[in-house]
């Protein structure tokens, strides 16, 4: 396992939460899990990734990054146990967690 | 001038041949001394290796005979896919092949062509294969396969006809010897699909002939990617085009499309503008499509194991006999892929920064099949349809070209398959095939410059709108995603692409990821598919749980 | 068949989305959520990654208006499989009942048994949550089972579903102890063909067990019927006295002792009277249920 964490400043981003978290996604095989939860004194994002897929790291960077510029959200912990899913799948899973807990 | 030489061979042949038949007809155990007798060193012989029908026993047989009384010969076949197959060359039997799609052997082919166990003539595109075999590649024998026989020698083909008219007519046209493993020999076949003046040799194989269920894709494994991709590819180019003509190569993004029609394809108002006129195998997965009203003619190049009862219901669609089964037929069917559709999509394995792909592999030789065929823009083509004509426009208005039409051929893949293998690369793998099996060219499947979209995960990649090959290579790369090739991009160009509707996202088509869920689909599993069909659909042991 | 008759299946839903469509709107809590990332403590040793809920969901909620404590066991993390904080919080959730008597326990089945991963807790995990489901059976609350998901109830969850009051199983759904490949590398292929999969379903899966006698509710894959079975469960008078254990125990014993040299769940089908039992397989729940034949 591999264990990632990464913290993206928003100084220009908003996160409004229709609930306290959501989670998507289940541990399965080339598949992942990923919760959202709200930290409502901070601005900035960060992620906590523990994967079973090793040596991806640039390929999550590029994914978590490119998730903010999609969202710029603000104030989430982002919390992820992966399977090996592919980034696509990753990146599904970011939009369908962050679309719920915001209701978009 | 003397050019009656190979009528004169023939009779002799079937002089030699009499001794082990009574009449036309051959018993299992004789079957092979027959061969031995009747096919001579160094001939062309094609043995039915079809898509799905193989003629088995014969290909045994052949695979038996003494390499000391028969060699040297030339296989012609459009698929290898039996042991058998290949056993012929190991045992010194044959040492040539001119064959289209060996998928099922591709990495015992590589390894033999690799030790010069078997040469390669050429691999061929199905069409052309069976083209040749009325040029330079015509058999001298051929082994072929059918359901039924007569008393009289009349075969019967069936639903599973596929390569066999092609391969018989060549084949007796030009003195050569037809030779067939039948499944039964009964009093009256329900039509002739081959006259028995064209057949030499009979024989009741033991068993059936083998079959592969080839198209059946289980709904059940439909994820929500491909619903995602499938979404994009039915707003963004079937609901823009409106194709009325088109052919899905075999895959799970396709089927997810097929499962789509009815209810995302409903809601894009596609039925009665587009997707009237199929060229395909029988996928069970388009039953609902059918049920639904979507389709008006389905034209087959082959079966598919568990659908006799469902197609043989639909005479409207179907290309049904008068006796009341289907009758497909591979070389027109692909025929009418190339000319008669408006649109083919399919997926592949790998693709490279100008678009070109490829299901090769280092060590696999899988071949082409059908696909090269319908995967290409067809310039002979000149009748007009809407869903030509606009691509033409988009195409080459504005290059100083002349105004043309353009078949759509869309790619539609994702980014990573496999154990996270990336299906975008910088460099083919086709290309060090090329070196290790000594090939004159790398086995490209789709050439870049055919492909009018490319369909991944992350979006639609307009390539007919490109018009420098630089825009082409940005506008491949900025679909291919998180792949090392997807990561190289150049970002500002790709922006720019996408400012110009060349790469378009899901957003920029209105669709919502959380959209794509499976609910969508018409049928999620294989007894949904059964309850579609009313109970006609009989799927295989291995589809069923009940 | 339409568009209307495809409905929304409980065999693909999550455990989660089970509950959202079982239990009235709205009325689901969760207790132990995943944000408290109460997660295995011994996966990490085998590099397999951990669920923040370690695979089961737990809370309560009012299914028809009545107040249910509420179990779901999400199948597709690796394979439903009870550990030792899956187990705990099931537990916990079934000892909490002691002190705030629900109406009813659901227990949403979908597990292969013992998660071998966690050997000793694991075993001791479904010993305890047996003692637990009996000791809330004993305080007259009824504990009901719902099985539907891909893995069924196999092992030390199929020996638990045994423990409820009564079951609501689908024809995707499956009961059992050994599992298909486990009796055919014991027994040999010709007693068991493991990858039979129409013998599978036709041995352990809800039609049979229904016809057995060991399921009260045989219902379609979807969520409404799961619901409407549960419903209809929640009106069983609770009876967990040692006259009805009797009962059970004969009735199980008559079984063994009537089907004794069956090979195959058709042949006993043939004994329970049913004409055509070769064609039970293909008969939609509905169809089985007017179908007739001494029961």
């Amino acid at each position: 396992m591999e264990h990632l964490e990464y913290r993206m400043e928003a100084p220009d981003g908003k996160t409004v939460a229709v609930k306290p978290f959501s989670l998507v996604g289940v541990v399965a095989s080339a598949n992942l899990e990923v919760m959202l939860e709200i930290v409502p004194s901070e601005k900035a994002c960060v992620f906590l990734i523990d994967t079973a897929a090793k040596g991806f790291e640039a390929s999550w960077q590029a994914v978590v990054r490119d998730f903010m510029d999609r969202w710029k959200p603000a104030g989430l912990k982002v919390s992820i146990n992966d399977n090996a899913a592919s980034p696509s799948v990753v990146s599904l899973r970011l939009d369908q967690a962050y679309e719920a807990l915001t209701g978009e | 001038m003397n050019a009656d030489h190979k009528a004169t061979e023939r009779r002799c042949r079937l002089e030699r041949g009499a001794a082990f038949s009574d009449g036309k007809f051959v018993t299992p155990e004789k079957m092979t001394a027959l061969l031995e007798t009747v096919i001579e060193c160094g001939d062309i012989v094609c043995v039915e290796g079809d898509n799905q029908k193989q003629a088995d026993f014969l290909s045994e047989c052949l695979a038996e005979m003494n390499p000391a009384k028969v060699n040297h010969l030339h296989m012609v076949l459009s698929t290898i896919s039996l042991g058998s197959q290949l056993d012929i060359f190991e045992k010194g039997i044959a040492d040539l092949v001119d064959f289209s799609f060996s998928g099922p052997q591709g990495a015992r082919m590589a390894r033999m062509a690799a030790t010069g166990k078997v040469k390669i003539g050429n691999i061929h595109t199905y069409l052309e294969l069976y083209s040749r075999y009325f040029t330079d590649l015509c058999p001298d024998v051929a082994c072929i396969a059918a359901e039924m026989a007569d008393r009289e020698g009349n075969l019967y083909t069936g639903e599973n006809t596929e390569d066999t008219p092609v391969i018989a007519e060549a084949t007796a046209f030009k003195s050569g010897l037809v030779i067939a493993q039948v499944n039964k020999i009964v009093d009256k076949v329900p039509r002739v699909d081959i006259p028995a003046g064209w057949v030499d040799y009979i024989c009741g194989s033991p068993r059936p002939f083998h079959l592969e269920p080839l198209f059946t894709r289980n709904p059940a494994e439909v994820t929500e990617i491909m619903i995602l991709m499938a979404m994009m590819t039915m707003k963004g180019i079937y609901a823009k085009y409106l194709p009325r003509s088109l052919n899905h190569g075999v895959g799970f993004n396709t089927a997810a499309i097929e499962l789509l029609l009815p209810t995302y394809g409903e809601e894009l108002g596609l039925k009665g503008r587009a997707c009237l006129h199929w060229l395909l195998n029988p996928h069970p997965t388009m039953i609902p499509a059918i049920e639904s009203g979507f389709v008006k003619t389905i034209y087959t190049v082959g079966s598919e194991i568990g659908m006799r009862d469902y197609i043989n219901t639909k005479p409207d669609i179907f290309p049904i006999g008068p006796d009341g089964s289907m009758r497909s037929n591979r070389a027109f069917g692909q025929m009418c892929g190339h000319y008669a559709t408006d649109m083919f999509i399919g997926a592949s394995l790998q693709i490279d920064p100008q678009g070109n792909s490829s299901t090769a592999t280092a060590d696999r030789i899988a071949g082409f099949g059908g696909a090269p065929n319908f995967g290409c823009d067809p310039r002979g083509r000149r009748h007009c349809s809407p869903a030509w004509l606009l691509a033409g426009k988009e195409s080459y208005e504005g290059t100083g070209a002349p105004p043309r039409g353009r078949r759509l051929v869309v790619q539609i893949v994702e980014t990573f398959h496999g154990k996270m293998e990336p299906t975008f690369v910088e460099s083919l793998d086709a290309w060090e095939l090329q070196k290790k099996a000594g090939f004159e060219l790398p086995p490209i499947m789709v050439y870049g410059d055919d492909i009018t979209h490319l369909v991944t995960e992350e979006g639609i990649a307009n390539l007919l709108l490109c018009r420098t090959p630089e825009e082409r290579e940005q506008a491949v790369r900025g679909v291919a995603g998180y792949t090392p090739m997807g990561l190289a991009r150049d970002r500002q160009a790709v922006e720019n692409l996408r400012d110009r509707g060349i790469i378009q996202r899901a957003e920029d088509l209105g669709i919502r990821k959380n959209q794509a869920t499976r609910d969508l689909l018409a049928a999620r599993n294989i007894k949904d598919l059964v309850r579609w069909s009313d109970g006609l659909y009989n799927p295989p042991a291995k589809f069923r749980n009940w | 068949m339409n568009l209307q008759n495809i409905g929304c299946n409980y065999l693909e839903a999550s455990a989660r989305k089970r509950l959202e469509g079982i239990l009235d709107p709205g009325s689901f809590r969760e207790l132990c959520p995943p944000t408290e990332k109460r997660i295995s403590p011994h996966l990490h040793y085998f590099d397999i990654p951990v669920a923040f809920d370690d695979g089961v969901v737990t809370g309560e909620g009012t299914l028809d208006g009545k107040t249910v404590a509420v179990i779901a066991q999400e199948g597709r993390f690796m394979g439903g499989a009870i550990g030792e904080v899956h187990s705990a919080k099931i537990v916990g959730l079934l000892r909490r009942c002691l002190a705030k008597k629900p109406d009813a326990v659901l227990f949403l089945f979908d597990s292969g048994g013992v998660r071998l991963q966690e050997a000793n807790a694991g075993e001791l995990g479904v010993a305890e949550i047996i003692r637990a489901i009996l000791d809330v059976r004993a305080a007259g609350i009824r504990v009901f089972g719902l099985v539907g998901g891909s893995c069924g109830a196999y092992g030390g969850a199929g020996i638990i579903t045994g423990c409820c009051d009564a079951l609501a199983v689908s024809e995707e759904g499956r009961i059992g102890v050994s599992g298909p490949e486990v009796i055919e590398t014991n027994m040999g292929v010709e007693v068991f063909d493991s990858r039979d999969r129409a013998l599978v379903w036709r041995t352990f899966g809800g039609k049979n067990r229904y016809l057995q006698g060991q399921v009260r509710e045989l219902v379609e894959d979807s969520m409404e019927s799961f619901r409407q079975a549960a419903i209809r469960l929640l009106s069983l008078k609770p009876d967990y006295s040692l006259d009805q254990l009797e009962a059970e125990q004969k009735q199980l014993e008559e079984r063994a002792e009537k089907f004794a040299g069956c090979r195959d769940a058709v042949d006993v089908w043939r004994k329970l009277g049913y004409p055509s039992p070769e064609n039970i397989p293909s008969l939609t729940v509905a169809e089985l249920k007017s179908e007739g034949g001494a029961k």
